[in-house]
């Protein structure tokens, strides 16, 4: 018979609990997940981020990572964005029967090297099984919590007017990557996600001393995205097109699909708005991460009426407006 | 001085001495890189660039996608379509909506998708919703040979295919004026340079080929104007690196084979003389409509949507009472509100705030 799950593995009982000793607890192990209780119990102190997310990518596996790494990437930047050290993780799936075990498997232990690449723990869990057709394969939750090293100025998440942009990387690859593997676009080599924990990158520019008026890990609805919030409705910001580092074939693959990199999702890309003096400070100690080689500045805030432009390599300038919907690709 | 700055000068001297001048494009493709890198921004005043019928989701008639709905709400039928069509409205639905409400409308970047997924799927009523110009309809083309090929039983095409000669002298012959045309680099590589040169022979309109990169699209304005100039109007392909006199005698003759020009229906311009493709009776079979024996759907556009006047380049996308208003990327009423290459569009993306 196949190693698939079946609707026993989400009953709570034996086949549950082989599930558990066989997959979970192997892959995650730690102390606080070691007793198998209901609550994990850890240690930590002072204020805390907490927050939650939840992932239904399709394909489950994409060139540059998997539901797995992205359900663990994506909350812990989320984290650490916050300005917080991301600490401990909780994960709940929600599993279609017919999965195959070994795929289960696979998405276990991408998520417990991305955990253990960011610092963190997965330290407990939940497993609900729907029949088939009821989710597509892997359904994933992760919920974290992070800590403020005591004294910590906590960015106050609002960028001021003569403020630079940074971003920390190359921006569009992940929804790129996606939508590249979903319209079986056969790029060779193929687009890889960016999806990454951001975390010590993060760290590297706070520790650098750099002062960080509002940082935010530009995810769906991408760089656009996050510049319009930030814009708000009294700040203008204004990007250099020519300094946004795009990858060459993700460049390729939105001028064939019509899509600007602009709103394409990042899952491994920090943007930072922080005093323009402290701009390149904040591009050197980002250059050393792994993953932030072509961290750059990309633009600068003024005061405004809450605009978006780019500047273009012509010399022209381009509105950036909020993203609107689905990014579809088009015709021609 | 780097070409941008060279050619925005000699325009800006050319343009000195001559009448206000209206360049009309008709490709989405210009309409989008010329919003999209301001290309306005460096033109005089007197130079005006208007956009006419060449966004492909654009002048698909409402009835052409009031058909596409019907056949997407069959429930045996898969429909494959470009994305940008997913999202026009007609009446309170669209093809994103009908999605949404458990359709299956699927969104492809190669028509072959839909063939792999008939071969795949040998249940499913498999249906390529085929829309665009003299670029597109090759590859509609290589789907039904395909077809053939393998024996697919399963498969058929809702063609809307158009072709951009006829529609250009509809349109010149009618009420719209412009002093020149800019001519859709990706249609002429396959056409051929040679297929516009009935514009300055039959209308005494100069006509220059131009690529997509903002220098060239100067440099096709500057051809231009340098014909206005003279008083000789010509046809310049001004996009040589992918333009040749004869075009793709290959993908012509793969059209050919499977379609015959037929009267079509424009949005906006109406119906026009062998303006679009159907499928040869040979081939019939391969014809969603015979094969779902459809009636003809009546469709109206919105109320106030002033698409035709847009499409026809008699107004400007913000003249139109429900542009940003009603009307928007969100939440769109007409056609060239959705393509991010439709006029409206592209106005509201790049330059809505009137920069």
């Amino acid at each position: 018979m196949k190693d698939c799950i079946t609707l026993a593995h989400g009953s709570g009982g034996k086949a549950y609990r082989e599930l558990v000793e066989r997959v979970f607890a192997p892959a995650f192990q730690n102390e606080y997940l070691a007793p198998l209780t209901d609550a994990a119990v850890c240690p930590g102190s002072g204020r805390i981020a907490l927050t939650t997310d939840g992932y239904v990518v399709t394909p489950l596996f994409f060139p540059g990572g998997d539901i797995g790494r992205l359900a663990v990437s994506g909350t812990v930047n989320d984290l650490a964005v916050s300005g917080a050290i991301p600490r401990y993780l909780t994960v709940g799936m929600v599993l279609e029967t017919g999965l195959p075990v070994e795929t289960l498997q696979r998405v276990v232990r991408s998520m417990a090297d991305t955990a253990a690449e960011a610092g963190v723990q997965i330290v407990t869990g939940d497993t609900k099984v729907v029949e088939a057709g009821g989710c597509s394969g892997i359904y994933l939750t992760t919920a974290g919590v992070g800590l403020f090293p005591e004294g910590m100025e906590i960015p106050p998440q609002r960028p001021e007017a003569g403020d630079a942009i940074v971003t920390s990387g190359r921006i569009g690859s992940h929804g790129m990557a996606v939508m590249a593997a979903r319209h079986s676009l056969a790029f060779d080599p193929a687009i890889e996600s960016d999806v990454r924990p951001m975390a010590r990158a993060v760290r590297a520019v706070l520790d650098a001393g750099c002062i960080v008026r509002a940082m935010r890990d530009p995810t769906r609805g991408g760089v656009a995205g996050t510049l319009s919030e930030w814009a708000g409705t009294r700040l203008d910001i204004t990007l250099e097109e020519e300094a946004l580092p795009v990858r060459a074939d993700v460049r390729d693959a939105c001028a064939i699909l019509g899509i600007d990199p602009l709103y394409v999702a990042n899952e491994g890309v920090v943007l930072f708005s922080l005093p323009a003096k402290d701009a390149e400070r904040a591009v050197a100690a980002l250059r050393t991460q792994t993953g932030c080689e072509q961290a750059a500045v990309i633009g600068r805030v003024s005061d405004g009426r809450g605009s978006v432009f780019a500047k273009t390599r012509i010399g022209t300038f381009r509105r950036i407006l909020p993203p609107s919907g689905e990014q579809l690709p088009r015709i021609c | 001085m780097n070409s941008i700055e060279v050619l925005s000068r000699k325009i800006e001297s050319l343009a000195d001495g001559l009448p206000p001048t209206t360049i009309m494009e008709v490709c989405g493709t210009h309409t989008h890189a010329i919003r999209r890198y301001g290309v306005r921004q460096l033109l005089p005043k007197q130079v005006r660039l208007v956009s006419g019928p060449g966004c492909p989701v654009c002048v698909t008639a409402q009835e052409d996608v009031a058909r596409a709905l019907a056949l997407a709400r069959l429930p045996n039928v898969t429909l494959f379509c470009f994305g940008d069509m997913m999202r026009v409205p007609c009446g309170t639905a669209s093809l994103s909506s009908l999605r949404a409400d458990g359709a299956d409308v699927r969104i492809c970047v190669s028509p072959m998708d839909a063939f792999e997924f008939a071969r795949e799927h040998p249940l499913r009523e498999v249906v390529w919703f085929g829309v665009g110009f003299e670029t597109t309809t090759p590859h509609t083309a290589a789907l039904i040979e395909a077809g053939i090929r393998s024996g697919v039983k399963n498969l058929s095409i809702l063609c809307a295919h158009k072709t951009m000669p006829n529609a250009l002298r509809a349109l010149l012959g009618g009420e719209t004026r412009v002093d020149a045309l800019l001519c859709p680099g990706h249609v002429a590589a396959i056409t051929g340079a040679d297929a516009f040169a009935f514009l300055p022979e039959e209308y005494g309109i100069s006509a220059a080929i131009s690529g997509f990169e903002p220098e060239e699209l100067l440099l096709a304005i500057f051809a231009l104007l340098k014909m206005q100039a003279s008083g000789t109007p010509k046809l310049v392909n001004a996009y040589p690196r992918v333009v040749n006199p004869a075009g793709n005698p290959a993908a012509r003759s793969l059209v050919e084979t499977y379609f015959e020009p037929c009267d079509a229906l424009w949005r906006g311009l109406g119906e026009i003389s062998s303006s679009g493709l159907s499928l040869r009776p040979a081939f019939a079979k391969w014809d969603a409509g015979a094969r779902f024996s459809m009636e003809p759907v009546a469709a109206v556009p919105a109320s106030g949507c002033r698409c035709g006047d847009v499409l026809r380049g008699r107004i400007e996308p913000n003249e139109c009472a429900l542009f940003g208003q009603a009307c928007t990327p969100e939440q769109p009423l007409g056609a060239c509100m959705v393509s991010s290459e439709g006029a409206c569009a592209a106005y509201y993306q790049y330059e809505g705030a009137g920069i």
